[in-house]
């Protein structure tokens, strides 16, 4: 098979699959977002093809901790052997095969941090239980997103520390065939067969790269916006490989394009002017369209923006339309080409605000420190039961210095553990508290009212480092509620998230309160203490269903504040207007809340009354 | 990794490099923290440290790798070694560049109780952990953020003392610690704890380069040494060659650089301007002003060399005001130019 110009998605589906299979080890991996289902099932067997005969085919489980992943002592056979002996974690186990991590967009931090840190170095370094081991591994990792378009939280995406190390993205959500029972797009699969990938692996070391290739595609990822420099080395590789798939001794224009196509499309941050477009016009919105994209919404791994570095950058570096090379032209072409168009059009307006990769990581790492059960903490000596934990190792170690005491002479060679040398695993018993802030943005009084919310967070997270906890932000205007900051723990990307604050509008108050208990049991369930803090002066105008009307939006909102009520949370109601009214307190006692009047509380005001409910650390 | 990516091909970068020199340079300068975007090579840095650094002595058989030179920190046996004043045997070792990796437990950080000879023969022996490892080189942390509090609070205090005490499993153990405490992170995962931070000498902000012609100049250079790792390395032997040779040479001529009382002014004019706590940043400055001469082959501090030093060895002293989105980097600038004229 030869390799199309322009093929359909399934097509480029199989290509990624070959791709991947050709170099597993330069290429990292793939996100794949996609639901359970035959169209994921047929991608994951057509990879499973590819691959080496009998490579490990290995599922992360969520729950895995880090001795699962890493390895640990092994007990039964370091007892027998009287001398340490490891057991192969997860991750070594799958050495020279395919890693699937299943439900990808809940991957806790730190288990994504072991992932991309075997990623970088090819090896895993052991410092374990007594054990300290380095072993090489090299396995293609497979993150299995199955977050649902557009209907799932926004905590949950795939930590961005993974994705930006995963070469390459497959959305098989977008590509849905048509009526059920039509066969899956794996068809246009069958033509990659193993041996075609048997003989591109061969060929891959040998596999040239003219530099022309190199530099259009370092450009093209600067025009797309693409800050991370990993992205256009794995575009690099990723064109390599597409030639040796291709059975071709160097990388063409061809090859480049499958790369840009494949790496750098979905990492796009920006859109460059449309090469038909004549110069001045073209140039000119985008430059607007850049600036405040990056000053509100841009990604995480763009560089912290000088009001329009890309866009001067464009202007100086990557040249203006006309005076791109024909290559480079034909490249960022074709990163527009698999755009879908809604993404294309936010790009263009600069307001992606919700791009996966842009999402936070550092909260499901506070998630993970919060098992229901609390993070180990180290040992002490104790019996086991009533929900403590022997902690093996330790015990061993308490009792191996006595054991030639114990060893009556003559005795038999076993190991003789007594209850004092029993020690269990502590726990760290505090869940740290989500503030969740949920403001009135309605009217003419928000953009005050959303300052002083914005300092009231800042205030909090400045000091909440020290009590690991969270903040998020929930703003309503109009006729809905929206998440403006994602629970985060992270200073700088509240700052940078809540720099523009949408106002004016509608109140309604019920759907706010909907929300907001949303969020919390959501929160509640991951093991946080969330504490709700309402401003608002209550006067409720849009119903739960969106239309306007004063007396049913109050209706909606006293029922609202009422289920609310029945589960129990922490909450706050801070009136803002300026005369306090029974409007606000009304609703703060139907939904079992602290009422405070404050009308020109100011930030500090704030945050000082906040702070006086959140529990105790 | 046998052939790491050798430091003098990294492209950009100066502040990182500069820094991590620094502390090549004069180890007391208490560490370095780097912290920045994803992809802006902020470990290959730290590893190719490794292969740069010119190899030291050390006393032979000493599982610590103890200074023969040195006779205040040295661990129990050593210190035995020597009562009559006959010089220990020594042998030269690499300095070592010990990783800290994720998930690593607390018994493999502090050293604990020997296993297999406990188990095997009933020996209560000590086997040494990664901070024995890291004395006198440098100890590693990438996302250092994302470290056990538990392990946080343990590293400042070996950090702080140069001597890690070990109290377990019945063992009673003491043995020097003093390494350079090196550590990366991305900010976006979370914020660092204020202690932590505080321990670092030197702060380095890195960025992704946004010139076109460095981003191929990186992508170039990663993509010759992936194809050919023996030849890229082999490439740029001379140039690391002669950074090695630039951090002999500033380790020689540190003692000798003259801080004038002129710059020590400057130094503590710019720390009361910038407000920062205490006077660890008066002092690292100063540290690190030196070093930085010493690097250059100038035999005194000047204002070019405070002017470089500045912004690492303070921005992450500053008092915090979360009202105040300036950048840290941008208020000592300020103070700087303020100072000295821009």
């Amino acid at each position: 098979m030869t390799l199309t110009e322009r093929p359909a998605l399934g097509a480029d589906a199989a290509l990624a699959a070959a791709l991947l299979a050709v170099d597993p080890a330069g290429l990292g991996g793939l996100h794949l977002c996609a639901g359970a289902g035959p169209e994921r099932d047929a991608w994951l067997a057509l990879l499973r093809r590819l691959m080496p005969a009998g490579s490990p085919w290995q599922r992360v489980p969520l729950h895995a901790g880090e001795s699962a992943l890493l390895g640990g002592l092994d007990l039964a056979a370091t007892l027998q052997a009287a001398r340490p002996v490891l057991q192969p974690g997860l991750l070594a186990r799958a050495d020279g095969g395919t890693l699937l991590l299943g439900s990808a967009e809940r991957t806790p931090a730190l288990v994504a941090s072991l992932l991309a840190s075997v990623l970088d170095h090819g090896e895993i370094r052991l410092q374990r239980d007594g054990l300290s081991q380095r072993q090489a591994t090299r396995w293609l990792l497979v993150a299995l997103d199955e977050t649902v378009l557009e209907s799932d939280s926004p905590e949950d995406a795939l930590p961005a520390a993974l994705s930006e190390r995963l070469a390459l993205h497959l959305d098989l959500r977008s590509t849905r065939p048509g009526p059920p029972g039509e066969a899956p797009p794996a068809d246009a699969a069958a033509d990659w067969t193993h041996a075609d990938v048997a003989a591109a692996r061969l060929r891959l070391p040998g596999v040239e790269l003219p530099d022309d290739c190199l530099q259009a595609l370092c450009a093209t990822a600067l025009v797309w916006g693409v800050a991370s420099l990993r992205a256009p080395l794995m575009a690099v590789r990723v064109a390599r490989a597409a030639a040796a798939l291709d059975g071709s001794r160097t990388v063409t224009q061809t090859h480049a394009e499958i790369a840009a196509r494949l790496v750098l499309a979905h990492r796009a941050t920006r859109c460059p002017p449309e090469a038909t477009e004549p110069d001045d016009t073209a140039e000119q919105p985008e430059a607007e369209a850049g600036e405040p994209q990056d000053n509100d919404h841009t990604p995480q791994d763009t560089p912290p923006p000088e009001p329009d570095d890309p866009a001067t950058e464009s202007a100086d570096n990557a040249p203006d339309p006309s005076a791109r090379d024909p290559m480079q032209e034909r490249l960022v072409e074709a990163v527009r080409a698999v755009l879908p168009a809604g993404l294309l059009a936010a790009l263009r307006a600069g307001t992606l605000a919700g791009q996966p990769p842009s999402r936070g990581s550092g909260q499901a790492g506070a998630v993970l420190r919060n098992t229901p059960r609390g993070r180990p903490v180290g040992t002490r000596r104790g019996d086991p039961g009533r929900g403590q934990r022997l902690h093996v190792l330790d015990t061993l170690r308490a009792a191996a210095p006595w054991q030639t005491l114990r060893r009556p002479p003559g005795g038999p060679e076993q190991l003789r553990v007594r209850r004092d040398d029993f020690h269990v695993v502590r726990h760290r018993q505090h869940r740290p508290t989500t503030t969740v802030f949920v403001v009135d943005a309605s009217g003419s009084a928000a953009l005050h009212r959303l300052a002083e919310a914005k300092g009231a967070v800042e205030l909090l997270l400045a000091d909440c480092y020290v009590r690991r906890d969270r903040v998020a932000v929930l703003a309503f205007r109009g006729q809905q509620a929206e998440v403006l900051l994602p629970p985060t723990r992270s200073l700088a990307r509240a700052r940078r998230e809540l720099a523009a604050l949408p106002g004016g509008g509608g109140t309604p108050l019920a759907a706010a309160i909907d929300a907001a208990r949303t969020l919390a049991l959501q929160l509640q369930r991951s093991g946080a203490t969330p504490v709700l803090v309402f401003l608002t002066d209550g006067r409720a105008n849009i119903a739960h269903d969106g239309t306007p009307g004063r007396a049913q939006a109050g209706a909606d909102a006293l029922t609202q504040a009422a289920l609310l009520r029945a589960t129990g949370l922490t909450a706050l109601l801070i009136d803002t207007s300026p005369q306090p009214a029974d409007a606000a307190r009304s609703v703060a006692q139907g939904m079992g809340a602290r009422y405070v009047p404050l009308p020109h509380a100011g930030a500090t005001g704030l945050s000082a009354v906040v702070r006086s409910v959140l529990p105790s650390p | 990794m046998a052939q790491p990516y050798p430091f003098s091909a990294i492209v950009g970068q100066d502040e990182m490099k500069t820094a991590i020199l620094i502390a090549a340079v004069d180890p007391s300068i208490g560490g370095v923290l780097v912290l920045g975007d994803r992809g802006t090579g902020k470990s290959t840095t730290v590893r190719a440290l490794a292969a740069l650094l010119p190899p030291m002595k050390a006393v032979a058989g000493c599982r610590y790798g103890c200074d023969p030179a040195d006779t205040s920190s040295r661990c129990e046996q050593c210190a035995a070694l020597k009562p009559e004043g006959r010089a220990p045997r020594t042998h030269t070792i690499p300095v070592p560049v010990v990783d800290l990796p994720l998930g690593a437990t607390e018994d493999r950080v502090v050293g604990a109780l020997d296993l297999e000879r406990a188990l095997s023969q009933g020996v209560k022996a000590f086997e040494p952990g990664l901070l024995a490892q890291a004395h006198r080189g440098f100890l590693y942390i990438d996302e250092v953020n994302l470290l056990e509090d538990h392990l946080v609070d343990l590293l400042i205090d070996v950090a702080a003392s140069g001597e890690n005490v070990v109290e377990r499993e019945g063992l009673s153990i003491r043995h020097p610690a003093r390494f350079v405490l090196v550590g990366s992170g991305n900010p976006e995962e979370g914020e660092l704890r204020p202690q932590l931070l505080d321990r670092f000498g030197l702060s380095v902000e890195v960025r992704t380069p946004e010139g076109l012609a460095d981003r191929v100049e990186v992508v170039r250079r990663r993509d010759a040494y992936e194809q050919d790792r023996a030849a890229f390395v082999e490439a740029w032997k001379k140039e690391d060659e002669r950074v090695r040779r630039q951090i002999v040479a500033g380790r020689k001529r540190l003692a000798s650089v003259q801080v004038p009382d002129a710059a020590r002014q400057r130094i503590s004019a710019l720390c009361m301007a910038l407000g920062t706590d205490g006077l660890r940043g008066d002092l690292t400055l100063m540290r690190a002003a030196r070093a930085m001469a010493a690097l250059d082959g100038d035999a005194e501090v000047g204002d070019a060399h405070l002017r470089r030093v500045a912004a690492p060895a303070l921005r992450h002293r500053l008092r915090r005001n979360p009202l105040d989105s300036t950048g840290s980097t941008s208020r000592v600038d300020r103070a700087v130019s303020e100072l000295m004229g821009a």
